[in-house]
């Protein structure tokens, strides 16, 4: 099992680290050629237009929308789920779209809002997750087909799943909680997530 | 629901790793900075060489011309206030600024104490010459830490200077038995539990960036091959022949600093870096680097 982690900006390697804690081999992605090989790939955190401007230059656009479009799993995180989303207040055109869901980027306020909440994710288990949220964009509307899997306690939509692809609001990656890197890898193997091993 | 925790605070800096921070004076240039792939822009009156050249008292920059910017552009905005002046620090975190830089490259407030930023819920960043001065800052609560470099000048080498004494000392604190943590904590002037804590982890507890003299795509991959996980980007955009092209340059140098092809390719063309200043022919007093301890 081989996990590809967008690599240009942001927080690449604790998304690594995360991976590593399960034993699994997570490799940093820059240029098309590195996309080979994998089994799934992951969208950090990051600042979106920076990001954006990179995977364009680079060639990563096309190459991981097909990738999409075979089946890989792909998971975007705060930055990652805003170019994920088909429909991002801005950048407006720069998205993946690969998900049928509309993304207000910081759109929980500046810095000085970030804030640290649990959150009650079923799917996940019982457990609280510890929610890191980082000038964090929101999820406006989903398209259908597209699963709510974390809502704050206004209703507001900080994670959902479409078939293999995953984004949410906050940053697993930034916390000793491994359980949401446990699922996406779920989706890489395609087998059943189990709550009861939590 | 908890704002301005630590983890938040540090977060931040950890999501503008393989970033470039660009100094900007205008909203236009804040715009010019994001549209070529800037992480965060640095909100100034003046860049860096134009304080060295006017001399006189540097402060923190006007809020009119902060709020402009922070309403331009969607990336994260910094403010620099000066060392000590934690009124300004107050003042700049009212106006909903993203991030603050203590800064040497303002004319210091107070010469023996810097900011208590713990006390802030927005989160600061602080220049360090060595691993003892980004220990003293991080204690006194900076989420990030970067080079102080030599600002203004376009010359990498006080860069290279202390990025190389912090990873130095890092190693050296690493490779210690744990009876000589307490002593190299007093040698070092700093606490012994972040002493500790690097001797463990064998990295600073949080992100480092290079800032001061970097001027060309060659610069930023060199500080990151040394292992700053960014960089800061001063005077050396708009004081040089086409901002533009080497803001992109230096974005993609940075992400891509391992790849010196890359760095080549865009290096190309790319018209007059800013005019350089060799450390030496500085007057003593008037070295930046050396406000703060």
């Amino acid at each position: 099992m081989r996990i590809g982690v967008i690599a240009l900006q942001g927080g690449f390697a604790e998304h690594i680290a995360a991976f590593s804690r399960l034993d699994i081999d997570a490799l940093p992605v820059r240029l098309p050629s590195q996309l080979d090989g994998l089994d799934g790939i992951v969208i950090p955190g990051g600042e979106s237009t920076a990001v954006n401007r990179l995977m364009r230059e680079y060639g990563l656009v096309g190459p991981i929308r097909e990738l999409a479009g075979q089946g890989l799993p792909v998971w975007g995180t705060c930055a990652g789920m805003v170019l994920l989303a088909g429909k991002a207040s801005t950048p407006a055109n720069g998205s993946l779209g690969l998900m049928d869901i509309e993304v207000e980027r910081n759109a929980l306020g500046r810095q000085v809002d970030s804030f640290e909440s649990d959150l009650s994710i079923p799917t996940l288990g019982d457990r609280p997750f510890p929610g890191v949220f980082i000038r964090a964009p929101l999820i406006k509307t989903l398209g259908d087909g597209v699963e709510a899997l974390c809502r704050l306690p206004n209703g507001a939509v900080v994670a959902a799943s479409e078939a293999n692809r995953l984004a949410c609001s906050f940053h697993p990656e930034l916390t000793d909680d491994l359980r949401f890197h446990e699922y996406f890898l779920t989706l890489s193997r395609g087998d059943a997530f189990t709550k009861s091993s939590y | 629901m908890e704002k301005g925790t630590w983890k938040v605070k540090t977060g931040l800096a950890q999501m503008l790793k393989g970033g470039v921070i660009m100094d900007v004076v205008t909203p236009e240039q804040a715009k010019i900075a994001e549209d070529a792939g800037a992480c965060a822009v640095m909100a100034l009156e003046r860049v860096p060489a134009d304080i060295r050249a006017d001399g006189g008292v540097a402060r923190m920059a006007d809020p009119a011309i902060i709020t402009a910017i922070m309403e331009t552009v969607s990336i994260p905005v910094m403010a620099k206030c000066r060392i000590g002046h934690f009124v300004e620090a107050q003042v700049l975190q009212s106006l909903g600024v993203d991030f603050l830089d203590e800064s040497e490259v303002l004319t210091p407030a107070d010469e023996s104490h810097h900011i208590w930023k713990h006390d802030f819920r927005v989160p600061f960043v602080c220049g360090c010459r060595d691993l003892g001065e980004a220990l003293r800052r991080i204690a006194e609560g900076a989420a990030m830490m970067r080079t102080k470099g030599e600002a203004g000048t376009g010359n990498i080498v006080e860069a290279v200077r202390h990025m190389r004494a912090v990873q130095d000392g890092i190693r050296r604190v690493q490779g210690l038995p744990q009876e000589e943590l307490m002593w190299e904590a007093k040698t070092l002037g700093a606490p012994l539990e972040l002493v500790i804590e690097v001797h463990n982890t064998g990295r600073l507890p949080v992100v480092n960036f290079a800032a001061g003299g970097i001027a060309t795509p060659a610069d930023a991959a060199l500080m990151m091959q040394l292992g700053a996980e960014g960089v800061f980007v001063g005077s050396g955009i708009f004081k040089s022949g086409e901002p533009v092209t080497r803001a992109q340059a230096i974005v993609k140098a940075t992400s891509h600093y391992q790849d010196p092809a890359i760095v080549a390719e865009v290096s190309r063309g790319l018209g007059s870096a800013m005019a350089g200043l060799d450390i030496k022919t500085i007057p003593q007093q008037e070295l930046l680097s050396s406000r703060g301890w």
